[in-house]
């Protein structure tokens, strides 16, 4: 019998519900299997196999009492420790939150649990979500599971959601959730050589969520296939009264609608993506995709996204901006760290607390947002930058009234070495290339397995949608999936 | 634009975030630097463009005018939401004396 932890969603909910195996068994492998992972791949902030267990007893009573199961009855997953969950430690890793442990549940959590889902632990990420390759963790490092061939350096799993990512490649959770604020899903997903859907911008309940870019932040799933993520993301989305930003519309049965048959549909190619200099492997990659999806019977057009030299800056001012306001609650008073100097007052409590609290890249973003909306700036940072947004959001708007998804790489490389960028900001920044013009348009987004790059590591291309329409991202995403035919793994070293 | 050392001082008062003079030397040159490169959006034409305010177009809402209409977001959680806090004193959140 195959290994329970080589068993995606789909085959685990099947596999439970036929009785191949328990949901305990399952929780029980899988277990097993991040206790082992922990100490090298350090995926998780908290690890909670009760939790496991417990929904996995409640999976198995109700199928022994023929009761009606849900849609992720029986399956384990990994939560981003950036979800709010009830009783059980959350800290966006980061000081500043250490022990505090939330009196509520977020609402996306919520609504795996009531799908049957169960909780393997808390996932590490870069702090408050801030980083693309887990190095700003208070708790320290992701290791990626993957590395180069020969070489034992320590590779980034990709960021922010690097727990996410690490776990799910190196199969110690089926799946995992992930938020993405400018590409914190689909970049580890392509690092890892797994498939990851930021949805439409209001589709999940951004309550409970610890607060990044509000305007920016969606959460989605990670997992090893299109259809995983489809069974998954329709868990975790649906309107929420208590999100004010929550869209008030029905989820649409996406994994019931999967086809990857795409003739009649039309696929952009925006000529501004092929940057000077683009790694080969990763232009490869993408002249592959292209020809997949012609070859499920897509029309491919050239397209024109004019702004998209101007996405990431835009981006570096409004994600730090908001960050700056949403931040401020941390203070020493409500909850989470207190740092009080001997016959300190007030101000000088909250100083030392958010100094003590917070790491570098945090506090980095907090002061860039708090300069571009000081008094004398705010116009020609800030309002400057909303504005670019409105064309960037216009491009994509554009281009939609000619095609159907819009086609392009994840990143522009595989996972690169721990340290090998933390030095210099910008150049983390730059990471964020491809991701970010969708996430300032709100649009859904996908990232799935291409290929393996001349070192041996995985390599991802995106789909990007229109508005709501996360079906045409989970078709072209599927149609790329049959035929990039990605089976490579990691090697277990762990 | 650029910063100088007083400037960003001035920004982690702002911020509330205490720094040391070695921070400050530190956080200059990184902040010039995303500055510098940020500042590129200036040579965008946005003449006649309005800044976005919804990514998704969406409308405000208003809940019903119901006391604890939703029992997670409603009242009577004093306990609750001083749960986490780091110095709660008489059902209050405690901080350091204010007025002299």
């Amino acid at each position: 019998m195959t290994n329970i932890t080589d068993l995606g969603i789909a085959a685990i909910r099947d596999g439970v519900a036929k009785g191949t195996f328990s949901a305990t068994e399952v929780a029980t492998a899988f277990n097993a299997a991040v206790e082992a992972a922990q100490p090298a791949l350090n995926a998780f902030i908290v690890t909670t196999p009760e939790k496991a267990l417990e929904a996995a007893a409640k999976v198995d009573a109700d199928r022994a009492a023929g009761k009606p199961l849900g849609t992720m009855a029986g399956v384990p997953i990994g939560m981003k420790d950036l979800f709010a969950t009830k009783g059980t430690q959350t800290t966006a890793a980061s000081k500043i939150l250490e022990g505090f442990k939330p009196q509520y549940e977020s609402t996306v959590s919520q609504k795996l649990w009531d799908a049957g889902a169960g909780m393997l632990g808390k996932l590490n990420l870069d702090q408050f979500a801030m980083g693309s390759s887990n190095e700003t963790s208070a708790f320290g490092n992701v290791i990626s599971p993957w590395r180069r061939p020969g070489d034992t350096a320590p590779l980034a799993p990709g960021g922010s959601s690097g727990g996410s990512s690490a776990a799910v490649a190196a199969r110690i959770a089926p799946a995992a959730t992930g938020t993405d604020t400018g590409g914190s899903i689909r970049q580890p997903a392509a690092f890892t050589g797994i498939s990851g859907i930021k949805p439409t911008y209001g589709r999940c309940s951004r309550w409970g969520v610890v607060a990044f870019a509000s305007s920016l932040d969606q959460a989605g799933a990670m997992a090893h296939d299109v259809t995983d993520c489809a069974i998954m993301l329709e868990a975790m989305a649906g309107f929420d009264p208590k999100d004010s930003t929550s869209l008030n519309l029905p989820v649409p049965e996406w994994t019931a609608s999967l086809n990857a048959d795409m003739r009649g549909k039309k696929v952009g190619i925006p000529r501004e993506y092929r940057l000077e200099g683009m790694d080969p492997d990763v232009a490869k990659s993408w002249d592959d995709g292209i020809a997949w999806l012609k070859d499920a019977g897509a029309e491919i057009v050239e397209i024109s996204l004019p702004h998209t030299k101007y996405a990431l800056p835009t981006y570096y001012i409004i994600a730090p901006a908001e960050a700056s306001s949403n931040l401020a609650r941390y203070d020493g008073v409500r909850y989470g760290l207190r740092d009080l100097p001997d016959g300190a007052g007030l101000q000088d409590m909250y100083a030392a607390t958010r100094a003590a609290g917070f790491g570098p890249e945090v506090k980095r973003r907090i002061m860039i947002g708090t300069y571009v909306l000081s008094a004398g700036f705010y116009d020609a940072y800030y309002t400057q930058a909303q504005k670019v947004r409105t064309l960037i959001a216009r491009d994509f708007t554009n281009a939609f009234m000619d095609v159907d998804v819009i086609l392009v790489p994840t990143a522009p490389s595989s996972a690169f070495a721990l340290g090998e960028k933390s030095a210099d900001p910008l150049e983390m920044y730059l990471n964020d290339v491809f991701s970010v013009p969708a996430s300032l348009a709100g649009l859904p987004a996908m990232s799935v397995p291409a290929g393996l790059d001349r070192n041996g590591l995985p390599l991802g291309l995106q789909v990007i949608g229109k508005a709501f329409d996360e079906q045409g991202v989970l078709n072209a995403s599927l149609a790329l999936e049959q035929r990039a035919q990605f089976s490579a793994r990691p090697e277990k070293w762990w | 634009m650029s910063v100088d050392t007083a400037t960003v001082a001035k920004i982690a008062s702002l911020a509330r975030i205490k720094v040391t003079e070695a921070d400050l030397s530190a956080m200059v040159p990184e902040l010039n630097g995303i500055l510098a490169w940020v500042e590129q959006l200036g040579e965008v034409d946005v003449t006649g463009i309005e800044p976005m305010t919804a990514v998704i177009p969406n409308h405000q809402r208003l809940r019903d005018d119901v006391v604890n209409a939703d029992p997670l977001t409603g009242g009577d959680m004093r306990d609750a939401v001083l749960a986490n806090a780091p110095a709660p004193e008489h059902g209050f959140f405690g901080v350091p004396k204010v007025i002299e």
